[in-house]
This record gives structure tokens, sequence and C-alpha cells, in this order.
């Protein structure tokens, strides 16, 4: 069998991995039991079982398993669609950016979307993802119809809130060890353009950013690039972005005729790792102070195609490699909404105090989490992302981080994790992951499917 | 004429490589007419087609060893293809395939007998209709020397790329272009386990769109540029050293 070095989205951890293809056309040929056959599930393989990598677009070790990591780049077929209901039916390889540039032109949107559109199908209910829009739409998982798991005794069995339920709620957020999904179901939304209706709110300070967002509920989506070195006075000062799907009457009278057409972005690449000195305190601090005084004197309204609004980072493949070959890490936690603001005020203080700034710092409101999902990230609260390129410096701010977030009642999100500590993650998930692990160790999921996270954090 | 009026026939529809093909020629918006042995495993691929390109896409039988068969099978089809793609082929175990006759007759004519005699009769078809057609075989750079490793497939490739010669200088003066695909490793079912040399190993995706682009400036022989610089050299060892070397 073929190796292959994996990483994840920060580019660390790295390892060789040994791979397989998740196929479903092999399955319809064999017996319905080890229809993947043992090297597929990874039965028997000392215990470490098995992990799908989708586009690797999780950030940390999630999808990355030496002795067995099976790709699904080639199960990406679309099966269904209803243009009445607007139901999509596709294998779970198929990606965000494959069903937006085929669904957008005829009038359908993702009902969740995270910030990139290069993530699988498979990945978004693995991780559970949520977008902009989760105070009004809920985290990806919501809009799952049903899907299809080669489950731990190499059976497929679909999932729905009717059938296997209690499957199905364990692998919404369940981080890909609870089976292989090979297929998934789920809910279009109908748009009347491709163009997003975008107001920028200026926010003076963290108080401020949190009074606009709970002002504004009623917008379908709302996110804030927070500032996170600004300090003093200026703490937390933000820009929040509002967005909501433009009708064909809010459009320019040129663009009014073909109102999903939009022209392609160019997309550039970063061709070569930058070295490591290029990001220092310095920089990203005049970065920060450029952005919000750029985004003080823009335009309070404009529209944005979906792309530019959505993804504006995918214009810009590899954008991971500016943080240099040593990889980042992207740190994200959500806070419940009676300690948010007290909670956010502490990590920008140690931000800053630190003098380690992110780029890209992103503040958005959450509505209510799936309690019923053990491992889903969202709750009912402030979630707060940001990017730090990996050194000892700032491994020990994200510790100093995890103590506030711990001490708050917070909790870190799977999906971009590389780092967190056993403390951290029974602190954040406490009852819910023990539920999760006894539903692992009664299913033998926890002898068919594994990866370095799910080791690292006794998943 | 245009790419609705120019179905094209893929034949081995299930290979990867062909799968990838489809998807090109269904998004230029040719028809697209899948062949393979087990028809019903090719309509999860078809209904993924049209769902993408909204083309018009179909699912026909067609077993490659029956070769007696191949008149009635054209016949049969929707429409007559004016494009026909041979993505047939079986690698085999190259001690199976030597140790065992059976075996190895099913990879020759798996490889070369069946698909050679299948174009040849669609070549008969497409040199009548009134306009540009073409054939295109995917056949392999293990024909280009015989090696150790893999010389029973490798030898009915061989086959299948002289064949292809013949035909294309048969049908030098008509309107029909027979182009013969080369490729080296690419990453697919059929290689799945094998360890590929990262530099030299390329996708179905990739392959694909270079025998598109391949086919729209009229390329006679389609290799990899890699591969060409590579077979060059290979092709130029002399026998007596090449026989004592061991890759």
């Amino acid at each position: 069998m073929s190796a292959m070095e994996l990483t994840g989205w920060g580019r660390w951890p790295r390892r060789d991995c040994r791979i397989a293809h998740l196929t479903p056309t092999a399955l319809g040929r064999k017996a319905p039991s080890g229809e993947l056959g043992n090297g597929a599930t990874g039965q028997g393989d000392k215990g470490q079982g098995a992990i799908v990598h989708g586009r690797g677009r999780g950030y940390g070790d999630c999808a990355i398993n030496p002795p067995l990591t099976v790709l699904s780049e080639r199960c990406n077929r679309f099966l269904s669609f209803d243009e009445e209901t607007g139901t999509l039916f596709v294998e779970a390889g198929v990606t965000s950016a494959e069903i937006l540039e085929l669904f957008v032109p005829r009038g359908w949107f993702l009902p969740v979307t995270p910030g990139t559109k290069f993530v699988t199908v498979g990945g978004m209910i693995a991780a559970d993802v949520h977008g902009k829009n989760h105070h009004v739409a809920g985290s990806f998982g919501d809009h799952v119809h049903f899907l299809d798991l080669v489950s731990a005794d190499g059976t497929v069995l679909r999932c729905s809130s009717q059938e296997n339920e209690e499957l199905f709620r364990m692998t919404i957020g369940g981080m890909g060890l609870t089976g292989h999904i090979l297929r998934a179901a789920f809910r279009l939304i109908p748009i009347e353009s491709a163009w997003i209706r975008q107001e920028t709110v200026v926010a003076p300070d963290l108080d401020a950013a949190i009074d606009v967002f709970e002002s504004r509920m009623d917008a379908t989506y709302s996110v804030a690039w927070i500032d996170c070195l600004s300090s003093g006075k200026a703490l937390g000062r933000s820009l929040i972005y509002l967005g909501e799907h433009a009708r064909p009457e809010d459009l320019t009278r040129d663009r009014r005729s073909s109102p999903f057409h939009v022209a392609k972005r160019k997309v550039k690449s970063i061709p070569i790792d930058a070295p490591s000195w290029a990001l220092n305190g310095l920089t990203v601090r005049a970065f920060n102070a450029l952005y919000y005084r750029a985004g003080v004197r823009a335009p309070q309204s404009q529209l944005l195609d979906w792309d530019s609004y959505f993804y504006p980072l995918d214009a810009v493949l590899g954008w991971n490699r500016i943080y240099g070959r040593s990889g980042f890490a992207q740190y994200q936690f959500v806070l419940p909404l009676e300690t948010s603001r007290e909670g956010m005020r502490e990590v920008l203080e140690a931000i800053s105090a630190a003098n380690l700034g992110s780029f890209l710092a992103v503040l958005k409101r959450f509505g209510a989490g799936a309690a019923d999902r053990p491992l889903s990230f969202p709750m009912e609260g402030y979630t707060l992302a940001l990017d730090f390129s990996l050194s000892s410096a700032s491994l020990t701010l994200m510790d100093r981080l995890d103590e506030i977030v711990e001490a708050h009642g917070g909790r870190l999100y799977l999906a971009k994790d590389s780092r967190m500590s056993q403390r951290s993650f029974e602190t954040g998930y406490g009852g819910q992951a023990e539920e999760y692990r006894r539903f692992r160790n009664r299913t033998g999921a926890d002898r068919a499917f594994g990866s370095l996270m799910s080791r690292r954090l006794a998943l | 004429m245009t790419a609705a009026e120019r179905p094209v026939l893929i034949l081995g529809a299930r290979s990867d490589i062909a799968r990838a093909m489809a998807h090109g020629f269904a998004e230029r918006g040719h028809p697209v007419m899948l062949a393979a042995r087990s028809p019903e495993a090719l309509e999860r691929d078809a209904t993924d087609l049209a769902l993408r390109t909204k083309a018009d896409v179909t699912c026909h039988r067609y077993e490659a060893l029956e070769i007696d068969t191949i008149e009635s099978f054209l016949d049969g089809l929707p429409a007559a293809p004016h494009i026909v793609v041979s993505a047939v082929g079986l690698l085999g175990d190259q001690e199976q395939n030597a140790a065992d006759p059976a075996r190895a007759a099913m990879v020759i004519e798996t490889n070369f007998t069946g698909p050679a005699l299948a174009l040849e009769a669609a070549g008969r078809r497409l040199a009548k209709i009134d306009g540009e057609t073409a054939i295109i075989g995917i056949s392999s750079v293990a024909g280009d020397r015989g090696r150790a490793r893999n010389y029973v497939y490798g030898a009915a490739k061989a086959g299948f790329s002289e064949y292809l010669s013949g035909m294309r200088q048969k049908y030098a003066r008509t309107k029909l272009h027979i182009l013969t695909v080369k490729p080296g490793f690419v990453a697919t079912s059929m290689t799945e386990g094998m360890d590929l040399p990262g530099p030299l190993t390329t996708t179905p995706e990739k392959i694909a769109a270079a025998i598109l682009r391949a086919l729209d400036r009229k390329r006679m022989v389609y290799y990899d540029l890699k591969w060409l610089l590579v077979m060059t050299i290979i092709k130029l060892i002399p026998e007596r050293i090449f026989s004592r070397l061991s890759f």
C-alpha cells in the first residue's frame, strides 16, 4: 500500500501515512459485511483504526492517521437533486466549491458554510461546521437529512433522526471517529441573486462590538474582524460585517438581468513559504492598524459577490504558507454568553501583552448549540478565532489562553486544534466527552476508527 | 459542427481516466455514451455527469473480449459517435500472468485484441462521417520497451500502440484523427497499492485535461513531457545492457 505525507491546513503536525481510497463503486461489488474490507476500516491494525481525509482543511491532526488514512477525493459524485425542495444528495468527497459552482447559477446556496469553500461535505459533517449565520441557522449538521456511514463492523448504515438516531447524533461533529461518511443528503437554500448586501459597522471597542451583535440578531450573516493588538481604550476595536442575500432589485440595472452571473475571480497563489521573520509583532500590529483605519473609511454599505463575501481567503491559494514552513496553529474557542464580555477582554489583554497578534482575528456571536451532539463545538455565546505562527512564545500564550477559556466555562474547536491539553478538552466538553467515549467503546468504533487527534485526546 | 452534434463513446468507462475524460467532454457539451462490462455500475457516474453538466449521458453494456459482437454493439448505440475513446485495460499481476496462460491471454486480449478490433470497426464508421472525427486509444509507456516487471501487459500495449499507428497511416487522408495516449504512472484504482514515484506520477484529472488539449492540437501520440524524456533514454539503451538492468 502506498504512503503519503499528510498535514492539516496548519501544516503541523506532518506525518507519513499509509493511504487507501474511499470508493463507493467498489462497495456495491462486495458482500454487505466488511464492505471496505479490514483494510479500509483498519480493524486489527494494532487498534489504531483508520480516518478519512478529505481536502485537508482541518487545521491540526484530526484527519491524519499514520497506520491508515482513507482519502475521499475520488468519492465525489453528485447523486441527486430535487428542484422542488432543494435537497441535494452527494458523496462525501464533494466540496463546497463544486456545489456552489453548479448551484449558485441555478439559484441555490449552502445552508451553512465555513470560511473556505475547499471543504468536503464529509468534513463539514464531521466537524459540524458553522458559518456567519450560526445565530439564525445553526451549524451544518442541523441541515443534514440523512447520511450513509461505514460503521465499525464494516456495514453501511443509513443514519438520520429516525434511523440509527444515536449514531447520527454522534457522527455530526464526531470528527470522523464513528465511521466513514460515504454519502449525505441536505437541503440547499434558495437565493435570488449571487450577491450579498454587506453593511459595515465600526465598533471602537469590545463592548461596542458585542452591543452591535446583540442588537443585530436579525441579520442573516454577521461576523467581526477584531484588532487583537489594540489595547487600552481601543481594546477589541472591530469592524462588524452584516450581510443579507441581495434581491434582484438591490442590484444595479446591468446586473439585474442576470442576477446569478458573477465574473470568475482571479486566483493568486503563494508560491513559496515565507521566511520566519516576515511575521512579527510589528508587521502584524501595523497591518491591523491599517486594516482598521481602512474599514472606518470604507463605504458603510456595499454589494459583494458570494465568493468575495464568504471566501475572501480562497482567492489566495496556499495562504497558509505565509506562516512559513514551521506551520501555524489556529486557536478558536467559544465562551458562554454570560462570561463572554469578561472572558474576551481577558483573552485580548493576554494577546496584546504577549505582542503576538493574528492577521485573522474573527469574532462571532453563536446561537444555541446542539447539546445532543457531544463533540459539536458551538454553544450560545461568543467565539473568537485567531492564527498564530508556531513558536515557543505562541505556544506559551495559547496555554495561557486555555486557562482563561477554562475559567470562563468555554471550550476549543477540535477541527482547528493541534495542541490543546487533555485538561482543556475535559473541562470544555465535560460529560459529553464521556458520553462520546462510551458510545465509541460500545460500538467498537474506538478500535475501527482513529486519528492522531483521537489518540492525543483519548476521544 | 457543434459539440452537441458530435457524440462521444467511451469504452472501458469505469476507469478513472475515462471518468475524468467523460467530465471533460460533457463540460464541452458533447453527448456522452459510457460503455463498460457492467453498465449498472456506470449509472452513478452518469447521474453525476448529468447533474454537473446537464449533458446527455447514457450507459451501455460493452464486453471487450466479445470481439464478434462489436458491430451489433455499435449498431445498438442511441447515436453514431463522432469521437471514440478506448480506456479498456487490465494490468494483472506479472508473475501470475506469466505462469498462467489463461490469465496471460486475458491480459493480452483485454489490452490488445479487444480494443484494437473495436477501434478498427469504429474507424470504418467514423471515416464515412462527413466531418471531423477522432479515435483516442489509451495505451501505455509500458509498451515502449519490454521489461521483466510487466511484459505481458507491456507487450499487449505495444501491440495496441502499433495497431493505432497503422490505422493512423491508413486514415491519414481522411478527416478521422487518431490519437495514441501513452500515460506514465497515474494514481488510479489500477495502480492502487503500488509505490509510485511522486514526480513521475500524475492524476486522472490532469491526464484527461492533457488528452483533450492534445486532441484539440491534433497531436498523434501524447506523452507527458517528463515521460517522453524517460522513455527516449530507455529506448536508446542497447539490448545487451538493457537485458541486465533491473528496473
